[in-house]
């Protein structure tokens, strides 16, 4: 289980303020922030308290199990986004 | 600095930069802030509503979600209708404030520079957005759609924005706050296939996953792929899906569906032919070269070929415009600064700030401008520490006579209140989000109180 940003994301950090794990990515003092084509939640650490989904102004965080049908691969692609980012 | 001096701050531009300005404002507890937000339409949000495609709603929430409550906030107020370098000069509202933040956008385009860009059916994306989405200025824009085909030069986000609109079934735009004239044009449309060039390769595009995805989502669209199959070995993630899609895209490739997108890699224009108005585009194919930076440039090769097209949309890039009395950097078309801080040739021109796409140029999402906007307030705050801000000389209440002396038809946040009142119940009735009105005499009408 775990949260997971989905397309309509703006990029406005908005969830890095507020999560308390610090496990979105980019954050605004993060490299790679101002080329971002979105935020990523790491599945391996978020703990599920949905304090992101409501500090969201798009409306754009889901848990995992309840991702609208087209946006399912995005639980894939936020945790694709860390291991890539270790590679 | 005494602690509780207030602070009154004048905010030009009410788009996400403005916007994102105007709450770092608010919420800094140890500042105690008036903010007068001046915008050059009578309605607020920038490219939110004048950008931002009418089928992406869920990226208008960010207004009712959060500039709203900025907007409405009581130290600050809404002077709607007032354009910064036609009813007030800069020079003047630097003395009527203790610090001024221009977050003014990019209000032009970039050209091609071939010849035939000024025929009749040669237009920008710009323009396009602007008459599809409701500014004022562009309602009666002419966009001709009896031509079969249309080409969209650039591949960036809003290529695709437009690419999309062209393409979508009318029934669903007819869901969204997309203009009644937009709609009507859309319905009579002939145009049953956009062609997308980009003049480097599949894997240099600069639009995004999302957006790209999105393209397969359309009803009755197919994509075809054509100029460039390179599956290059080294590329990034984000690059790597985005191949992955128009794989895919171009895998389910139709003969049988009623239009069509055509990606077209690897093409440069280079003249527009036609006798009264475009009929053919001329364009040139290129190859990829290295260049000292690192990055692949587009180099034509000899070889030409012909596109038959009533309606050919440059989407290479906005442009920001000068401010009449602010210094302006012509080649990256920004007002000149250090880190935000204006700056002409004698240093900084203490108390004027810049944020967003007048600041970085016109690159990056809703949410780049609000760390601009935290970055450039970091130097603002300095200033004040150190002393260097002149205090206001007006009080707010002779600004707000100015105001009203040089433009009596200001729209002030009541105004703006009721002209979005008027739009809601208008799009209640018809199941829409809203129905924007798009002639400034009938806004200015609507906002007017009784
Ligand atoms: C077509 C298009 C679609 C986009 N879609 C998305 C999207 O879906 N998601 C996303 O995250 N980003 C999107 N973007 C990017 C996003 O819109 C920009 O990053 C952002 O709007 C830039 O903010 P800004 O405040 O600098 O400029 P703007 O939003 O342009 O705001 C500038 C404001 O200043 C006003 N103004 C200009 N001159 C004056 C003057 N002299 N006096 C007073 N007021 C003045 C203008 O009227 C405007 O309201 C899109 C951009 C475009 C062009
Ligand atoms: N949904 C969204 O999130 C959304 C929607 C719209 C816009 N935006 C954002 O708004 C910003 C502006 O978007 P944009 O599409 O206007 O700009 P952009 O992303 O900078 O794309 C510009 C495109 O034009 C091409 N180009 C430039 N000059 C050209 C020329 N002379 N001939 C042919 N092609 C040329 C560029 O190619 P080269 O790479 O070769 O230079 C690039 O593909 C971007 O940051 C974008 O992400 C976001
Ligand atoms: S659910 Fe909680 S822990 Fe997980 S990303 Fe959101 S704020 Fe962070
Ligand atoms: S709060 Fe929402 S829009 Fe902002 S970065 Fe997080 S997911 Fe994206």
């Amino acid at each position: 289980m775990a949260y997971v940003i989905t397309a309509a994301c703006v990029a406005d950090y908005s969830c890095v303020e507020i999560c308390p794990v610090d496990c979105i990515s980019p954050g605004p003092d993060e490299t790679g922030f101002e080329e971002a084509e979105q935020m990523y939640i790491d599945p391996r650490r978020c703990i599920d308290c949905a304090a992101c989904v409501e500090a969201c102004p798009v409306l754009a965080i889901f848990e995992d199990d309840c991702l609208p049908a087209t946006m399912r691969h995005y639980a894939e692609i936020n945790r694709e986004y860390f291991g890539e980012r270790s590679a | 600095m005494t602690p509780d001096r207030i602070l009154r701050i004048a905010v030009i531009g009410t788009g996400p930069a403005g916007m994102y300005a105007t709450e770092h404002l608010i919420e800094d507890r140890n500042l105690n802030v008036e903010v007068d937000l001046f915008e050059r339409l009578p309605t607020p949000w920038g490219l939110i509503r004048g950008g931002v495609a009418p089928d992406h709603p869920e990226k208008k929430l960010i207004v009712e979600r959060l500039f709203d409550y900025f907007f409405k906030h009581g130290c600050v107020r809404y002077f709607g209708n007032v354009e910064v370098g036609v009813h007030v000069q800069p020079r003047e509202l630097a003395r009527w404030y203790d610090a001024v933040i221009y977050a003014v956008g990019a209000s032009d385009d970039v050209r091609l520079g071939i010849p035939g860009e000024g025929l009749p059916g040669s237009v920008s994306a710009r323009e396009f957005v602007a008459w599809y989405n409701g500014d004022p200025d562009f309602s009666h824009l002419d966009v001709d759609l009896s031509h079969p085909r249309a080409v969209v030069v650039g591949n960036g986000n809003v290529a695709l924005d437009v690419a999309r609109i062209l393409t979508a079934p009318v029934a669903d735009l007819e869901k969204t706050d997309i203009t009644d004239h937009a709609l009507r044009a859309l319905k009579a449309s002939a145009v049953k296939e956009v062609v997308i060039l980009g003049r480097r390769g599949i894997s240099q595009a600069a639009y995004h996953n999302p957006e790209l995805e999105e393209i397969g989502h359309l009803d009755g669209v197919t994509v075809v792929v054509e100029g460039d199959d390179a599956s290059p070995p080294n590329v990034d993630w984000a690059t790597r899906r985005k191949l992955e899609t128009l794989r895919e895209l171009s895998a389910q490739s139709t003969r049988a569906a009623e239009r069509r997108i055509v990606f077209r890699f690897l093409c440069s224009p280079v003249e527009m032919l036609g006798e009264h108005k475009v009929e053919q585009l001329r364009v040139v194919q290129n190859t990829l070269e290295p260049v000292s930076n690192g990055t692949l440039q587009a180099r034509p090769t000899g070889k030409r070929l012909f596109i038959d097209t009533g309606l050919v949309m440059r989407s290479i890039g906005y442009r920001g415009t000068p401010i009449p009395g602010l210094p302006f950097d012509d080649a990256l078309g920004v007002v000149r600064h250090i880190e935000g801080r204006i700056c002409d040739d004698q240093g900084a021109v203490l108390g004027n700030y810049v944020t967003g796409w007048i600041k970085r140029g016109p690159r990056g999402i809703i949410g780049t401008n609000k760390k601009c906007a935290r970055d450039t307030l970091r130097c603002l705050i300095e200033d004040l520490q150190a002393g260097r801000l002149t205090p206001a000389e007006l009080r707010s209440t002779e600004v707000l006579q100015e105001i009203k002396a040089r433009q009596p038809e200001a729209v002030l946040r009541p105004g703006w209140l009721r002209l979005d009142h008027a739009e809601r119940t208008a799009g209640r009735a018809q199941g829409r989000p809203r129905v924007k009105f798009t002639e400034r005499e009938e806004q200015l009408t609507l906002a007017a109180e009784g």
